[in-house]
């Protein structure tokens, strides 16, 4: 059983804070995806986890003992690098088989689990070639398959598809997902990517400057924001957000004189004047006759759609809204010209209602 | 009557082909030539005697030379080995210091600043079996001897071979510590995970990544210790009685002292086999180091 324990973990570079008390619990098995902005601190979480940072304050446990002062070698972990970091020394077949020849493993035996692991990845073809002789692909199961050949208590993996391209991602990643399928090891997975993260994930931890801000399934962070960071980091594209005001307990007031109810779940949280940020995500303002049907509290809408794009299933529509630009989806899309006045429906339960001022979600 | 003009590619070659002929072409056919006559400087007409092959087989079986030619190559040897171990030593040290490092590797080149015949001097001192440094520190700590330092046949060859390490092993410090420089990152973090202690590490990707760098460094000084002259020449001259001469003291005294240049450039052609062949060794090895991180292409 390998839970990992992050207990109030805290990180220094020089006098520059990078984290400010991470707390998470994994549990066996599980694949855990941090994932943030550029200087989040997720790699840097990761990269203790595996330790190759120093841990400046609080205390990581992995499967219950505590591994702070252990170099990476006693923790028994394995990690797949952004850049692939292959021995480019070594074939394929020495790059996979390193770790067990350090680990004195007889050649036999390690010719064996080389060869297991290249069995999972399809890198049978490969096994003597140098690094240099394949492509980015290759070499990201090379690292993979370097990663499983040990059967690590847990895997960690630091932005491994940033370096391939959009379709070799897509790939990969469904692979990446079979294997954990496969082995059943505990994952903790670093991204910049959302998509990967919301395809990934058991559980997303989304970080910003230092922090945690929300850890929960990929649906609990897609449906359930705690603030305006998590609605626009989460989701493709990212949740609409209008300035607006509450007028008395249950009308939102929008610029341009158009006003909404407050949202079932944010009744009665709200107070007459507070400034808020009113949030919908673009599945939830379509046109009439190209939308989802379903029940519930709507508004109808008049909108002049200013840019369109199209995706094949669905195209984005982007239009003004009380002043500012939203994006609304059009479902079995016909070809609209810019100009084109369209009559949406906002599906007014689903939307979200944030404080201006803290940018948290108000829900009750 | 017109004239034939040259091809406008050897007329823009001539001054190159001029220059060249006149610093390396010439001199290298004059010396070659002069290898199969008597020609001795001080009778300049013994230049246009030919004797054939006289001086080369007078060399083949001459003991003297080929003492020579043995004790330069084992100077080679051990020179070059003890200044890249040290070198490697000092670069690894140098590579983890994280303060005043530029000031550190500045301080490291000084040796290679100073002129051979300088250190050669300084040295002299030091190994003075009178006045020198280093008996008179013996003597101050107790030990009443007076070692032959420049005297002793073997300690005045491990005088020079001192002289030369200190001068030198900065040239593979700092090509060493450029090497470190250059080595990635990814692949020694991706060691450390894959459970290397810091030693594992530094032998199976450390070692592999320096190796091209060591064998650059050690084609170049392999042509400079072959040449070894001023160091030799400065605190024994060769001598006493031959006990440390090099191949191209020898050759000097024979050229110029005894003036038997035809004799001494014979003995340059033969010992020029000798920078070939580690030249060709060298390379080879680098080749081989470069292709097995990949360097190749």
């Amino acid at each position: 059983m390998t839970e990992v324990t992050l207990s109030n973990i805290v990180k220094f570079y020089g006098k520059h804070q990078a984290l400010h008390g991470i707390n998470l619990d994994i549990s066996d098995g599980e694949f855990v995806v941090l994932v943030g902005p550029s200087g989040c601190g997720k790699s840097t979480t990761l990269r203790m986890i595996a330790g190759l940072e120093d841990i400046s304050g609080g205390e990581i446990a992995i499967g219950g003992r505590v591994v702070n002062d252990l170099p990476p070698r006693d923790r028994n972990i394995s990690m797949v690098f952004q850049n692939y970091a292959l021995y480019p020394h070594m074939t394929v077949r020495e790059n996979l088989g390193f770790s067990l020849k350090i680990a004195k493993m007889d050649a036999a035996e390690i010719a064996k689990a080389a060869d297991e692991a290249a069995g999972i990845l399809g890198l049978e073809e490969l096994m003597d070639r140098k690094p240099a002789e394949l492509s980015g692909g290759q070499r990201q199961r090379v690292a993979m398959g370097r990663a499983i050949v040990r059967h690590p208590d847990v895997f960690l993996f630091d932005e491994p598809l940033s370096n391939l391209d959009a379709k070799l991602r897509t790939q990969m990643r469904v692979e990446i997902k079979k294997l954990h399928q496969k082995v059943g090891n505990t994952i903790i997975y670093v991204t910049h990517d959302q998509i990967e993260a919301m395809t990934l994930a058991d559980r997303i931890v989304l970080m910003k400057d230092g922090h945690i801000v929300q850890v929960g399934t990929p649906l609990e962070l897609f449906n359930t924001p705690v603030n305006t960071f998590v609605a626009t980091f989460i989701g493709s594209p990212p949740m609409n957000l209008i300035d607006g005001v509450v007028s008395g307990s249950s009308t939102i007031q929008l610029a341009d004189g158009l006003s909404v109810p407050v949202p079932a779940s944010a009744q009665g949280q709200v107070h007459n004047g507070q400034r808020v940020k009113f949030g919908f995500r673009a599945d939830n303002l379509m046109p009439y006759g190209h939308a989802v049907e379903e029940e519930g509290e709507r508004a109808d809408l008049e909108l002049t759609v200013t840019l369109t794009e199209p995706l094949g299933t669905e195209t984005v529509l982007f239009t003004d809204l009380a002043g500012t630009e939203v994006q609304g989806k059009m479902l079995n899309p016909r070809p609209v010209r810019p100009g084109e006045v369209l009559k949406f429906r906002l599906m007014l339960d689903k939307c979200h209602v944030f404080d201006a001022a803290t940018s948290d979600a108000i829900r009750g | 009557m017109t004239r034939r003009r040259l091809p406008e590619w050897f007329l823009l070659l001539l001054p190159a082909i001029i220059v060249i002929a006149a610093v390396v072409l010439i001199p290298l056919i004059f010396s070659l030539y002069s290898s199969f006559t008597p020609y001795k400087l001080t009778r300049p007409s013994t230049l246009w005697k030919w004797v054939g092959t006289y001086n080369y087989e007078k060399i083949l079986t001459d003991a003297k030379f080929w003492a020579a030619f043995g004790r330069t190559v084992l100077f080679l040897t051990i020179a070059l080995n003890l200044e890249m171990l040290l070198g490697l030593g000092i670069a690894l040290m140098v590579n983890k210091v994280t303060w005043g490092q530029r000031t550190l590797r500045t301080i490291i080149m000084f040796p290679m600043m100073f002129s051979p015949i300088l250190v050669g001097f300084q040295f002299k001192f030091i190994f003075n079996d009178n006045i020198g440094l280093v008996n008179n520190a013996l003597q101050s700590m107790g030990f009443n001897v007076a070692l032959p330092w420049l005297v002793d046949g073997k300690l005045a060859m491990f005088s020079i071979a001192f002289a030369e390490i200190w001068m030198s092993t900065s040239v593979f410090a700092i090509l060493i510590l450029a090497g470190l420089f250059a080595i990635p990152r990814d692949p020694l973090e991706a060691a450390k995970v894959d459970g290397c202690t810091p030693f594992q590490s530094f032998r199976h990707i450390t070692l592999p990544f320096l190796m091209p760098f060591i064998y650059i460094a050690m084609t170049i000084r392999s042509l400079d210790v072959a040449r070894a002259y001023d160091i030799v020449q400065i605190m024994t001259g060769g001598g006493p009685a031959r006990r440390t001469e090099l191949l191209w003291t020898l050759m000097s005294r024979t050229g110029y002292v005894d003036a038997r240049m035809g004799l001494a450039n014979a003995m340059g052609y033969v010992s020029i086999i000798l920078s070939v062949v580690f030249t060709i060794y060298f390379f080879r090895k680098l080749t081989a180091a470069r292709a097995q991180i990949g360097m190749e292409g």
